[in-house]
């Protein structure tokens, strides 16, 4: 034993140190992965015995109007989000100087990633409530007829996802004013010499050295949006009439919530999220692996 | 160390007296899911429970209302209680169905509760068995600003006509005829169940919840043709209030009437309204000749299939079905007692007011999404409120509504 040990002691130390994590790695990630598909292929209502019924669950997905309009939410989140990217850049650079007191501005810039998404929800809510709200009312002077945001089918969706850049924004301009400062100093001096300067240093000097920075950023934005439940569930239960659904919140909806108890069908809605996800994240592992330089 | 030693001694005594006591009392576990003034209603129920039987001690946990409805699942399976609150109807159905909770029959023909309790009686029954007790319900009806009807100079209607009417002269003053905040939805399904209980009747509704009578038939369209007629004058940006909030715009006089539950009066006479100021009047007829069927949701006890201490909970139901026990509950809760013996505060206009609509009514509705099945009830709730923003799109909502009856009743 002993032995064996001594032999291959470099070999198994790195295992041993990793097996907690990747026991409860799998526990919490990858064996329910597997039980959410397993479940899918079920008629289920958490009391009673699950019947089996092959795909009839996803056969039903391609027909639900819920889904449609869950995935083209999805989608308009996907694309409106990346917003937050350039954005984020932009008041990074912005407060990326030095002035007296740029610390305070910066944490006060950073103030909304700070705060919970639930707060960050009820503050937007009562920012576009009807007959109170300060944007209902605004819109309401100008337009003399006022716009109750989450009411309204059409523009309900783009209503909550302008509440979630508020907090995607700063947390993105956080990563950027981070990667500013290892801009390195001596290039950008260079790069002045030959006279570069505003759009075409930022171009081809600035960002080219942001490029992990715009990585990450990127990611966080794509899972964020793609994760989008706590805004939807606590500025419009998904309504009005389940217009600013999205995949996550119909799962739930379908899964745990009070009308709900299809855990099959639920089940069906969190793998199709899954895959989605899955394009972007091996994609994301894809770049990492290439960008690895020791391989 | 003397002085240790007996203090000591004497915690020892006292923990094994205080164990003993409870080893003689038989515990009864009861989960439920009360806000604040029910829970201190319940909290005095069962002080009077635990005087009369001395040797059951009652061990109340209270769940936030909200989260017992997904703890309910959990509980059932795992850590069965021996009472457990519900409600009536199609509510209690998934859980009698799977075999989790108990038939209490015997509690109720030893009790005769079929007679006390005769009008909550069918909404208790599935399969000719009954599943639970009810304690309490509250009727459902059109609450009002009397100083608006005042200020614009209308009647109280007694027609629907009328009341169609009235929104014209309302609407002419500014303000909303109807009120509602659908953004939980349940407010919207409160119009739709009178509208088509007035239109249709009793039966049709039930038969229509139950899944036998399909969305597109004429007298479904029927009904939201006379919804259709109020549509122009409810509040406009419903779909994102809260009810309360739309409570709040009947309290300014920005609106007039609201559908609603009495629960309700406790937000309006917050809001600063009174006895002289709020109106209650039962939803009027608009098919003549139609017996008048009301809305009562009413709110139950059941005993878990997983039970330990049957017999005490089979007790326990019997003395919350008592005449005196439900008048005394009720007046706590300021909801009307399911027994038919019970008595209601008199001085509680609302109440009266609810207690003659509901012994005088031909038949008692639960409320829609208690009449149907979860998923009928989510996907028709969104239609409605649907209906009220967009009623040009009537036909597909129908449609809609159709297709999911085809899946969920099967």
């Amino acid at each position: 034993m002993s032995a064996y040990w001594k032999a291959n002691q470099r070999r198994l130390a790195p295992w041993m140190f990793l097996a907690p994590g990747l026991a409860i790695f799998a526990l919490y990630v990858i064996i329910p992965i597997f039980q959410s598909i397993w479940y899918s292929f079920y008629d289920w209502d958490g009391l009673s015995p699950p019947v089996w019924i092959g795909t009839a669950n996803y056969v039903e997905l391609t027909t639900d109007p819920n889904m449609v309009t869950s995935f083209w939410n999805n989608l308009i989140w996907l694309l409106l989000y990346m917003l937050a990217v350039p954005l984020g850049l932009f008041i990074a650079i912005f407060l990326n100087q030095t002035v007296r007191g740029i610390r305070i501005y910066k944490s006060l810039f950073f103030f909304p990633f700070v705060i919970s998404q639930v707060v960050v929800g009820l503050i937007f809510s009562w920012f576009y409530a009807p007959n109170f709200g300060p944007l209902y009312l605004l819109i309401e002077q100008v337009t003399g007829k006022g716009v109750a945001l989450l009411a309204d089918p059409d523009l309900v969706t783009y209503g909550i996802i302008a509440a979630g850049l508020w907090p995607q924004i700063a947390y993105v301009m956080i990563l950027y004013l981070t990667g500013l400062n290892n801009v390195a100093p001596d290039q950008v001096e260079a790069a002045r010499l030959d006279g570069a300067k505003g759009w075409r240093m930022l171009w081809y000097v600035i960002l080219p050295q942001l490029r992990p920075a715009t990585f990450i950023a990127v990611v966080v934005t794509v899972i964020g949006a793609l994760r989008s439940f706590d805004l939807v569930s606590i500025m419009t239960n998904g309504g009005p009439f389940g217009s600013s659904r999205v995949l996550s919140y119909y799962m739930y909806e379908q899964a745990l919530s009070e009308y709900g108890y299809r855990m099959g069908y639920g089940a069906a809605i969190a793998v199709v999220l899954f895959a989605i996800m899955m394009v972007f994240i091996s994609g994301f592992i894809w770049k990492m692996w290439r960008d690895e330089p020791e391989r | 160390m003397v002085h240790l030693k007996t203090g000591a001694l004497a915690f020892v005594a006292a923990l094994l007296a205080s164990t003993s006591a409870f080893a003689q009392a038989r515990e009864l576990k009861y989960y439920a899911d009360f806000d604040p003034i029910p829970l201190a209603a319940f909290e005095a129920l069962i002080v009077d429970f635990e005087a009369a039987n001395p040797d059951v001690d009652v061990v109340l946990q209270n769940f936030d209302h909200e989260g017992y409805k997904t703890a309910i699942r959990n509980f059932l399976t795992a850590d069965s209680p021996d009472l457990a609150n519900w409600y009536a109807g199609n509510r209690m159905a998934p859980f009698v169905n799977a075999g989790q909770f108990q038939d209490v029959s015997d509690v109720w023909e030893a009790n005769g509760l079929s007679d006390s309790l005769a009008s909550a009686k069918a909404s208790m029954t599935i399969d000719d068995k009954q599943w639970g007790v009810p304690y309490t319900y509250y009727q459902w009806g059109i609450y009002f600003n009397k100083d608006v009807y005042k200020s614009v100079g209308v009647e109280v209607p007694a027609t629907w006509a009328g009341f169609v009417e009235n929104c014209t002269k309302f609407k002419a003053a500014g303000i909303d005829c109807l009120t509602t905040g659908t953004k939980a939805l349940w407010p919207a399904a409160g119009i739709f169940d009178y509208i088509n209980m007035r239109t249709n009747g009793y039966e049709f509704h039930m038969d229509l919840t139950a899944g036998k009578i399909a969305w597109t038939d004429d007298r479904v369209k029927a009904t939201f043709a006379e919804w259709a007629k109020i549509q122009p004058y409810i509040t406009a940006n419903h779909a994102a209030l809260e009810w309360e909030e739309a409570a709040a715009l009947m309290v300014q006089g920005k609106a007039a009437n609201y559908v609603m539950g009495n629960f309700s009066v406790g937000n309006f006479k917050e809001g600063g309204m009174t006895n002289d100021t709020l109106g209650f009047m039962v939803f009027p007829e608009i098919t003549p000749g139609i017996p008048r069927a009301e809305e009562a949701p009413t709110d139950t006890i059941h005993i878990p299939a997983g039970a330990k201490n049957v017999d005490d909970a089979k007790k326990f139901l019997a003395f919350v079905a008592d005449a005196d026990v439900q008048t005394k509950l009720n007046a706590a809760l300021n909801q009307l007692p399911t027994n038919k013996n019970s008595s209601v505060n008199a001085d509680d206009p609302f109440l009266v007011a609810g207690f003659e609509a509901l012994s005088s009514a031909y038949a008692l509705a639960q409320f829609f999404d208690r009449d149907a099945p979860a998923e009928m009830a989510k996907a028709g709730m969104e239609g409605f409120q649907q209906f009220m923003v967009q009623p040009e799109e009537l036909d597909n909502i129908l449609n809609r509504l159709e297709q999911v009856r085809g899946q969920v009743y099967k």
